[in-house]
């Protein structure tokens, strides 16, 4: 189970509004490499998980992009308040607007909505860790995308704490692949499938 | 720049980052001595910070809540706040 904890995980405060860059930074909310589906992802992907550090990291890791999810979310909601007409027109929010006023929706930068295609929970240890240590990298190049276009300093400074915790990330999704290889035939790594095969340890 | 109860929530919240980093340490270090050493400081820490914070500013979690001051829970500020509104 879950508990709130209200605070956020890094503090966010942003002082001038933005609606072009919230536009593009949503997409680590809802979109095909966001905050979301990689919650989503480890969340899922812990029942089939037959070894308890995988258990536990794959918990912890999930919990923790739940956290991001929300400091995204704060991030799009600072830089869209006290928004007038034409700054909607003239940044290109109104397309966004239209459907969802100034609420926080999942989708990505370009506007498609959250879908749990953007993610896999394979059911096989292999499969699985590989899967997220591609995601951590992927949502590492998204955050250094969106660093290109923040010459705010309030938003560049959480989102590179975001893009530095991809890399801690991906640094113990790797450490989790050798502890699983480890307790795998080393002359076979997929002999069988130690989520779903009886056979072996 | 910033006030007494940000202040205190992100000393609060930079102890509470070095427990996550060494939590996730853990999970594939889980017979590491040293992490293990220092989780427990932290972990001391961040209790004694956590009761200083919600006797003073209202409960992190709804097992904070005091209950003299009626349902503080619901009391803002919330974290997506943005500072000078928040401290109203």
């Amino acid at each position: 189970m879950f508990q709130y904890e209200k605070k956020l995980q890094y503090p966010v405060n942003i002082k001038n509004c933005n609606p072009k860059l919230a536009q593009m930074i949503i997409s680590q909310y809802g979109g095909p490499d966001g905050e979301l589906g990689a919650s989503l992802r480890y969340l899922s992907q812990r029942f089939a998980m037959p070894y308890n550090e995988l258990r536990g990291l794959l918990t912890d890791i999930g919990v923790e992009e739940l956290s991001h999810l929300e400091m995204i979310g704060t991030i799009v909601y600072q830089l869209t308040r006290n928004l007038t007409e034409e700054e909607i027109k003239a940044s290109g929010f109104d397309a966004y607007f239209v459907d969802h006023t100034t609420g926080v929706y999942p989708s990505s930068a370009a506007g498609v909505p959250f879908t749990a295609a953007y993610l896999q929970s394979k059911g096989d240890v292999l499969t699985d860790l590989h899967e997220n240590l591609a995601a951590e990298q992927k949502a590492r190049t998204t955050y250094d995308n969106i660093l290109r276009f923040c010459d705010d300093p309030d938003v560049a400074d959480p989102i590179k704490f975001l893009r530095q915790r991809e890399i801690v990330h991906y640094q113990r999704f790797g450490e989790g692949l050798r502890l699983a290889t480890d307790k795998l035939d080393s002359k076979n790594f997929y002999a069988f499938n130690p989520s779903f095969d009886k056979c072996g340890k | 720049m910033y006030n007494e109860r940000e202040k205190q929530l992100r000393r609060l919240s930079s102890v509470h980052f070095a427990l996550v980093e060494l939590n996730l340490f853990l999970d594939t270090h889980p017979h590491d001595e040293e992490a293990l050493k220092m989780f427990n400081s932290y972990k001391m820490k961040y209790e004694a910070l956590l009761r200083a914070y919600e006797q003073q500013y209202g409960p992190i979690t709804t097992m904070g809540v005091m209950g003299n001051t009626g349902w503080d829970w619901v009391k803002g500020p919330w974290p997506w706040e943005p500072l000078k509104e928040a401290d109203k």
